[in-house]
C-alpha cells in the first residue's frame, strides 16, 4: 500500500510542477538519448565497414607492388613490379589457397555508340571474379579459353552496363576500347561502392587479351608482362597468416632479394584491416558512450539540486508525516521514490528520443543506426542508479529534519 | 494515563543555554479536557511537543500509557505518534494536493492495516466530525471550519490514547471557533476522548475541565474547572 501510495504521491507531485519536473529530466533525457543514439550509430558504423570488408572476402591476401619502407637516404631508388612470373611462381608453389588472381587495370576510353566514358578496364583470369567475390548477373565470366585465344571478350559491372546500355541486355553486344571491338559475353551484380573506386564501373577483359591487343609497352618492364596486383584467397581465416608467409618467401626468391633487404612488395591483409578498424571504432563507440555518460551525470546533480529543494520547500510536510507517525525510512523511502520516478521517467523517456534519433539518422541514409539491447538497458540501468544515487542525500536529509521544528517553519 | 516528574528541556543555542521547561511534574487521567495556558515563550510549545513524542525532555521521566518515553529512540517514538497520539495544529496542515479522505488515510498508511480497513475507518471518521459529503475535496475547496475538521479526523483515524490541539482556534473566525470547540467537547462527553489543547486564550481555556498555567518553564498554577464553558456562549465583551 506504501509503495503505491509513494508512486502516486511523486507523480502527482511531479505533475503539479510540470514545467520544473521537465527541466529536471531534460538533463537525464539528453544523456540517455545522447548514449542510445550514439551507441546505435557507432553499432551501425562498425556494422556497415565490416560487411563493406568482407564483401572483398575476410580472407584476401592483396599483393602489390612497391616498398612499405621507404629506402634509405643515398641508395637507388628503383620502382619496382610484380610480373606474371611472380603469379605463375606463386600459383605453383602457394598451398592453403582457395585461388589466386593476378591482375592488369588500366584506364581506357570504352565506348558503345554514341556513349562513351572513362572506365576502369583490368586483364584478368578466370579466378578473378571468384577471389574478389563479384558474382554472374547474366552470360558468364572469362573463362581459360577467351586467355588462350586472346578473344575479344569482356564482362561489364553493374554501373557500366547501366550507363553503355541504359535500356537493353548488355549480353552479345559489342563495346569499344580504344577502338578494339569486344564483345559482351556477361554482366555483374552490383556490389555496392566500398571505399574510394565504384567497384561497380568495370570492364573485365581476358589478361593475354590484354597484354597483346590493349595495354601494350606499358605493361612490360625489362621484357617481362607486368601486373597491378595478384589477389590471394585464403582457404580459409587459419591459412591466411601462412599463406602470408609463404606469399613473402616465394616472392623474396623470385626477385632474388638479399637477406636483409627490405621486402619490394606489400601484402595487404583484409582480416588485419578489419581487426584494425573494428577496433577504431569500438574505442570510438566507448568513447562517445563515455562522453554521453558524463552528461547523465550531469543529469543526476540536476536532480539532486530539485530535490533539495523539494525538500526545502516541503519541511512542514514532512515534519506533519512524521507528527502522525511516518518512521525515518518512510520519508527516505518517499523522497528516494520521487527521484527514482523523476530518474526513470527521463530514462525512458531518453530511450525513446534516442530510439527516435536512430531512425531518423537511418532513414536519412547516412549511417544505419542500430539500437543495441545493452545501451537501452546501460542506460535504463545507469538512469535508475542515478536516481538512486543523487536521490539519497536529500532523503536522508528530509528523513532526519527534527519533527517539531519542521512543523515550525515557515 | 499521562504521568510526568521533573521534565526539563534545555535547548543549547551556541554558547547560552536556554531552560524551556524546568522541572515540570504533572498527570492527566484518561477522559480528561485539559487546556495549558502560558504567554509565548513560557514553554507550552515544548511541553507540547515533549507530551506528543515530537521531542524527548532532557531529564526527567515521562510514562504514556504505562510505558516509559524519555528513553525511546526515534523508530519507537513515531511509532507511538502513530497509535497513541494525534496532533491538531493551528494551520491544520493538511497535504494541499490530496482529498479530504487521503489526507485522513494518512496516519494509517504508516501502519499495517489493509487498504480497505483503512478506507472504510477513515470515512467513518470522517462521518463523525461531520464531513460525510466533503471526502472527496482538497483543501482549497473546503471552508477553514471544514479543514480543521479533516485535521481533526486525521488525528482521530487512528484511536489515539490523547488529542493534542495547538491553538486549534486560533486560525478560525469566533463562530466556526465555537464550532470546533463543540467537536472537541463531544469527543471528550461522547466518546471520553482525552484532549489536550495548548492555546493562549483565556476564554476557549475556560471551556476546559482543568487549566495548567505555565511561565518561565515552571507551572505556576493547575486549576480544576468544575463547570467549563459550554461552546457557542458568546466571548465576554472584556476579552474581545
Amino acid at each position: 500500500m506504501l509503495i503505491a501510495q509513494n508512486i502516486l504521491t511523486a507523480l502527482r507531485g511531479l505533475a503539479a510542477n510540470k514545467l520544473r519536473s521537465a527541466l529536471t529530466i531534460l538533463g537525464i533525457v539528453i544523456g540517455v538519448a545522447a548514449v542510445v543514439a550514439l551507441m546505435a550509430i557507432g553499432t551501425g558504423a562498425t556494422s556497415s565497414i565490416t560487411s563493406r570488408i568482407t564483401s572483398n572476402g575476410s580472407n584476401l591476401l592483396n599483393i602489390q607492388a612497391g616498398r612499405s619502407q621507404r629506402p634509405s637516404p643515398g641508395s637507388q631508388f628503383a620502382p619496382t613490379y610484380l610480373t606474371y612470373s611472380d603469379y605463375v611462381a606463386l600459383s605453383k608453389t602457394l598451398t592453403g589457397i582457395a585461388g589466386i588472381s593476378p591482375a592488369y587495370q588500366g584506364r581506357y576510353t570504352v565506348t558503345q555508340g554514341t556513349v562513351s566514358s572513362q572506365t576502369s578496364v583490368t586483364g584478368v583470369t578466370e579466378s578473378y571474379i571468384r577471389v574478389h567475390t563479384y558474382e554472374i548477373a547474366l552470360g558468364r565470366g572469362i573463362n581459360t579459353a577467351d586467355r588462350t585465344k586472346q578473344s575479344q571478350t569482356a564482362v561489364i559491372g553493374a554501373t557500366t552496363a547501366e550507363t553503355l546500355f541504359p535500356n537493353s541486355s548488355a549480353v552479345g553486344k559489342s563495346i569499344k576500347i580504344n577502338n578494339l571491338v569486344f564483345t559482351v559475353v556477361g554482366t555483374l551484380k552490383a556490389k555496392g561502392s566500398s571505399g574510394f573506386s565504384n567497384e561497380d564501373d568495370v570492364v573485365f577483359i581476358p589478361l593475354e587479351t590484354g597484354y597483346s591487343k590493349l595495354f601494350g609497352s606499358n605493361a612490360v618492364e625489362n621484357g617481362e608482362k607486368t601486373v597491378n596486383a595478384i589477389a590471394v584467397s585464403a582457404s580459409s581465416a587459419d591459412t591466411v597468416d601462412s599463406v602470408s608467409a609463404q606469399i613473402t618467401f616465394i616472392l623474396r626468391k623470385q626477385h632474388h632479394l638479399k637477406a636483409g633487404a627490405a621486402d619490394d612488395f606489400r601484402i595487404q591483409n583484409q582480416a588485419a584491416l578489419l581487426s584494425t578498424l573494428t577496433s577504431v571504432t569500438s574505442t570510438l563507440t566507448t568513447f562517445l558512450g563515455a562522453i554521453a555518460a558524463l552528461s547523465l551525470l550531469v543529469g543526476g546533480i540536476g536532480i539532486m539540486n530539485i530535490t533539495l529543494v523539494s525538500v526545502s520547500e516541503r519541511t512542514r510536510e514532512i515534519g506533519l508525516r512524521k507528527a502522525v507517525g511516518a518512521r525515518k525510512d518512510h520519508i527516505l523511502f518517499q523522497f528516494l521514490i520521487e527521484t527514482m520516478t523523476l530518474s526513470i521517467t527521463g530514462g525512458v523517456i531518453g530511450i525513446l528520443l534516442g530510439a527516435g534519433i536512430a531512425g531518423v539518422v537511418t532513414m536519412l541514409g547516412l549511417i544505419t543506426a542500430q539500437v543495441t539491447l545493452s545501451s537501452v538497458m546501460l542506460s535504463f540501468g545507469f538512469s535508475v542508479a542515478i536516481g538512486l544515487f543523487f536521490g539519497i542525500y536529500p532523503a536522508y536529509r528530509a528523513a532526519n529534519l527534527h519533527p517539531m521544528e519542521a512543523l515550525r517553519s515557515e | 494515563m499521562i504521568h510526568m516528574e521533573k521534565i526539563t528541556k534545555v535547548f543549547s543555542m551556541g554558547e547560552n543555554e536556554v531552560r524551556a521547561l524546568d522541572g515540570v511534574s504533572f498527570s492527566i487521567q484518561k477522559g480528561e479536557m485539559i487546556a495549558i495556558m502560558g504567554p509565548s515563550g513560557s514553554g507550552k510549545s515544548t511541553l507540547m511537543s515533549i507530551v506528543g513524542c515530537l521531542d524527548v525532555p532532557t531529564s526527567g521521566t515521562y510514562i504514556l500509557d504505562d510505558s516509559p518515553v524519555e528513553k525511546m529512540n526515534d523508530t519507537q517514538l513515531a511509532d507511538v505518534r502513530n497509535r497513541k497520539i494525534g496532533f491538531v495544529f493551528q494551520q491544520f496542515n493538511l497535504l494541499s494536493r490530496t482529498s479530504a479522505l487521503e489526507n485522513v488515510l494518512l496516519p494509517l498508511s504508516y501502519t499495517n492495516m489493509s487498504a480497505r480497513a483503512a478506507r472504510e475507518k477513515a470515512l467513518k471518521t470522517l462521518e463523525l466530525v461531520g464531513l460525510k459529503d466533503r471526502v472527496k475535496h482538497h483543501p482549497s475547496e473546503l471552508s477553514g471550519g471544514q479543514q480543521q475538521r479533516v485535521a481533526i479526523a486525521r488525528a482521530l483515524v487512528n484511536d489515539p490514547a490523547i488529542l493534542i490541539a495547538d491553538e486549534p482556534t486560533g486560525a478560525l473566525d469566533s463562530k466556526t471557533g465555537a464550532e470546533i470547540m463543540d467537536l472537541f467537547q463531544s469527543l471528550y462527553r461522547d466518546f471520553g476522548q482525552t484532549v489536550i489543547m495548548v492555546t493562549h486564550d483565556a476564554f476557549i481555556a475556560r471551556h476546559t475541565n482543568r487549566v495548567i498555567r505555565l511561565a518561565d518553564g515552571h507551572i505556576i498554577s493547575d486549576i480544576i474547572n468544575p463547570n467549563p464553558l459550554k461552546a457557542g456562549t458568546p466571548r465576554p465583551d472584556a476579552e474581545v
